[in-house]
């Protein structure tokens, strides 16, 4: 009885609350939901990414009233970075025709590759999740541009080579991983293998439990044991600040220990003070607040007291990250506008322009971030187009650029991803071929 | 006034053993089972928007909880054995599931999902064995050994997952008379059918139990080991039973999480030992060693957070996710220390007492 009663009240709870946002999503509004975590163990890297994020689509609201005269309308769904609560957040927006997702968490992300297609929402998954979604051919409403972590781990290869004075000066090196212990963390070992072989380096892993990222001593024992001439770091959350402190406390040469994408916040590297100096990390956008975009952003946004940023906060290196992620999602949306000249475009129309989108350096200036990355190019069959990549390295204070961009290896990447595609449908029996027309590019 | 069994007249022992003496409550039995079995369902096809939601976000998984919580009650509530493993049982029932459907992909998935209960239950006798010789916080330490292996063994054993490239189970699609009850194809409705029926039957199977001489016998080594080895009730057959069954319970519930609620595919960080806190505060909070129990806890620890957020989104407030999200934790724990200072014994004990109050009323005595 009481069960009946409870179900009922929270389903007249639930009725009223899903109904009501509903009927305010006016028909000429662009509706983006953001999948964003300030809350959880991982709040430290979500706050900036989900003001980046926030800020960058309500400086375009404010500024341009949206993106070609359609207002877009933004809300934050909190994850904390749980699946559980991820998966709620899917349901609570997808009838609220949201133009495309971006869930911020792998975990998050497998669950949503195979609901993209049916529920006709594509997903921008911006250089995380599933590398093998870059095969467009077989994941059409999936986009993970502008590089995959095999990219990065590529980059990484070439940089140690820059370094050492040539890719057959590999030979021999020793070449160590520090990775979380899951899905995500073990996704470059793959690659590294693979050159590992190519090169003749050997590849040494440290793989971190998620329950012991603050606590690396051990790990640490290791790699002082056997004394590896680079590090690669695929870590998240607190376990990057604590490799940078184990590593600073071991006297490892700062400047050879080098972090993927994910492990180059600001808190991450200031947690080794000034020992941290040298440390590098991948980056694909430019950290700092110089860019007119940054400059619009502040203008706009920041100084309205419209934004929850902390004014000193905004350009770090995570809150340009979530700018570069709006800045994907609203090129992808005018881009739709142009191909289907529609104004208030839905899901399928957002599919195509994310998959004809090209972000040249001209457009990249008019959108006031010249220098602040590399051009984008996505087709049909590459929803990724594996793009330049270049090593920031921190000065103490700041991150600064510490390389030139980089092509990643797409000669060896390409056909791995491939083969990981075919074998994600193979195993998902009945997986769905692709019916999506492809568009020309515009 | 409504509420009393004046009149009604047992004739059978068998009626007087009876779990539910009391014809109101057989009748409101009967309604509740009507309306999460018919009403629920109406609704959803009705309203498919809201329905929809409703059965994906709020129904499908407290079921599913729920059936986890009474695992975890079979052996915490009725046997007293103190248990940290839950999530890890859940995720053998999981990977199992997956292998097995994978493996022999003709068999209709409800078999399967039934058939992983085993290997959980194979997995929980094994680490139970201590259980003799250990007790109380000992045990739980025991059990947190096996939270961990087994999570290790998620993670470490590509096996597992077969090998594939995002190290997480991807849920393949599977039918049950012609309709999509897994993958990202099926149907909210499809899948309430399917986690409705196994939960009634299991939750049923242990009612029975419970009333049985097993339950019996669990009981007795909770109250007084000592005391029941006098009577004859061997330990370690007892315990072992229990630590089976719980285990069983568990992980259906977690094959039934993976394949019928997140339906498309999910990563091992999913069974942590948060997982394993979750259940284990839904117990505590619905009432340890009670049925009705697990339903209440499952309901308050995951649904209400859901609902407070649904209300502070519904008001239209101006504030933030991330404040809500805040709220919500917040409001859900004071709650949680309320319920606990009103009644240390849990939901399931505050209902008996409403219950005992309505018999006599509108009388005090």
């Amino acid at each position: 009885m009481k069960i009946r009663t409870l179900a009922l009240a929270t389903a007249a709870g639930v009725a009223l609350a899903t109904a009501l946002p509903v009927a305010a999503s006016a028909q000429d509004a662009i509706y983006v939901p953001l999948f964003t975590y300030r809350t959880g163990a991982f709040a430290g890297s979500g706050i900036p990414i989900a003001n980046g994020m926030s800020d960058y689509l309500n400086m375009l609201n404010e500024r341009d009233g949206g993106i070609g005269g359609v207002k877009l309308l933004i809300e934050e769904c909190e994850t904390g970075y749980d699946t559980k609560k991820g998966v709620e957040c899917y349901e609570q927006v997808k009838g609220k025709n949201p133009v495309i997702t971006s869930p911020y968490s792998t975990g998050i992300t497998l669950q949503l590759i195979p609901k993209a297609a049916v529920d006709k929402i594509p997903m921008l998954s911006m250089a995380y999740g599933l590398s093998a979604s870059a095969d467009g051919n077989i994941f059409p409403w999936i986009f993970n541009p502008p590089a995959t972590y095999w990219d990065g781990a590529s980059v990484f290869i070439k940089h140690v080579a820059d370094k050492e004075g040539g890719l057959d000066k590999l030979k021999g090196k020793k070449i160590g991983l520090i990775h979380l212990d899951a899905p995500f963390g073990k996704e470059p070992i793959t690659l590294l293998e693979k050159l590992a072989k190519d090169y003749g380096f050997e590849l040494k892993l440290y793989p971190v439990a998620a329950a012991e990222m603050q606590n690396q001593s051990a790990l640490w024992l290791g790699v002082r044991r056997d004394r590896p001439d680079w590090i690669y770091l695929q870590g998240w959350g607190a376990m990057n600040p604590t490799a940078v402190k184990e590593a600073a406390k071991v006297n490892f040469p700062m400047e050879k220990l080098v972090g993927v994408w994910w492990a180059g916040g600001d808190d991450d590297a200031r947690a080794g003070a000034d020992q941290a100096k040298g440390y590098k990390s991948l980056s694909f956008h430019a950290a700092g607040a110089e860019f007119p975009v940054i400059k619009d952003i502040q203008k706009f946004v920041v100084e309205k007291g419209k934004s929850q940023v902390d004014k000193a906060k905004v350009g770090e290196n995570l809150y340009n990250r979530g700018v570069y992620n709006s800045m994907l999602i609203a090129e992808a949306i005018r881009n739709a506008q142009k191909i289907t000249g529609k104004k208030a475009v839905t899901g399928e129309d957002v599919r195509r322009g994310m998959e004809s989108l090209e972000i040249s350096e001209a457009r990249l200036k008019e959108l006031g971030m010249e220098g602040f990355a590399a051009p984008v190019k996505i087709s049909c069959s590459d929803h990724n187009g594996h793009h330049k990549v270049y090593v920031a390295s921190w000065d103490g204070q700041k991150w600064t650029k510490g390389s030139d961009w980089m092509e990643p290896m797409k000669d060896k990447v390409r056909p791995l991803l491939e083969e990981a595609a075919k074998d994600y449908a193979d195993k998902n029996a009945g997986w769905p071929k692709r019916t999506e027309a492809c568009d020309k590019a515009s | 006034m409504f509420y009393r069994e004046t009149g009604q007249y047992k004739t059978t022992y068998a009626a007087d053993m009876a779990v539910f003496p009391i014809l109101q409550d057989r009748i409101a039995l009967g309604l509740m089972l009507l309306a999460v079995a018919v009403g629920v369902p109406l609704f959803a096809m009705l309203f498919p928007a809201t329905g929809n939601y409703f059965l994906q976000v709020i129904m499908i998984p407290f079921l599913i909880f729920a059936l986890a919580a009474i695992g975890l009650n079979i052996l915490t509530g009725y046997t007293g054995l103190m248990s940290l493993g839950s999530g890890a049982f859940m995720g053998v029932g999981a990977f199992a599931c997956y292998k097995l459907t994978t493996i022999f992909p003709d068999v209709p998935i409800v078999i399967w999902v039934v058939v992983s209960g085993v290997f959980s239950c194979l997995v929980g006798v094994l680490f139970g064995l201590p259980s003799l010789r250990i007790k109380g916080f000992y045990l739980a330490v025991a059990t947190l050994a096996a939270q961990f292996f087994l999570q290790w063994c998620f993670v470490r054993i590509p096996w597992l997952f077969n090998y594939n490239a995002s190290g997480a189970i991807e849920v393949p699609e599977r039918t049950l008379f012609g309709l999509a009850v897994t993958g990202a194809n099926a149907t909210p409705l499809a899948r309430y059918f399917v986690v409705l029926a196994v939960v009634a039957g299991m939750t049923w199977v242990a009612s029975n139990l419970i009333h049985g001489r097993i339950g019996r016998s669990w009981m007795a080594v909770r109250d007084m080991d000592i005391a029941a080895q006098l009577m004859g009730i061997q330990l370690l057959p007892a315990k072992l039973l229990a630590f089976a069954v719980s285990s069983f319970y568990c992980g259906v519930a977690g094959a039934m999480m993976v394949f019928f609620w997140y339906a498309t595919g999910a990563e091992p960080e999913v069974f942590s030992i948060r997982q394993s806190f979750f259940v284990l505060s839904m117990i505590i909070i619905g009432g340890l060693g009670s049925l009705v129990g697990s339903f209440f806890g499952a309901a308050l620890i995951y649904i209400m957070p859901i609902v407070l957020g649904a209300i502070a989104n519904w008001s239209g407030a101006p504030i933030s996710a991330a404040t809500i999200e805040h709220l919500r934790v917040m409001l859900t724990g004071a709650l949680i220390i309320f319920f606990l200072i009103v009644e240390p014994h849990g939901l399931a004990r505050l209902w008996q007492i409403a219950k005992q109050k309505l018999r006599i009323w509108p009388f005090p005595y």
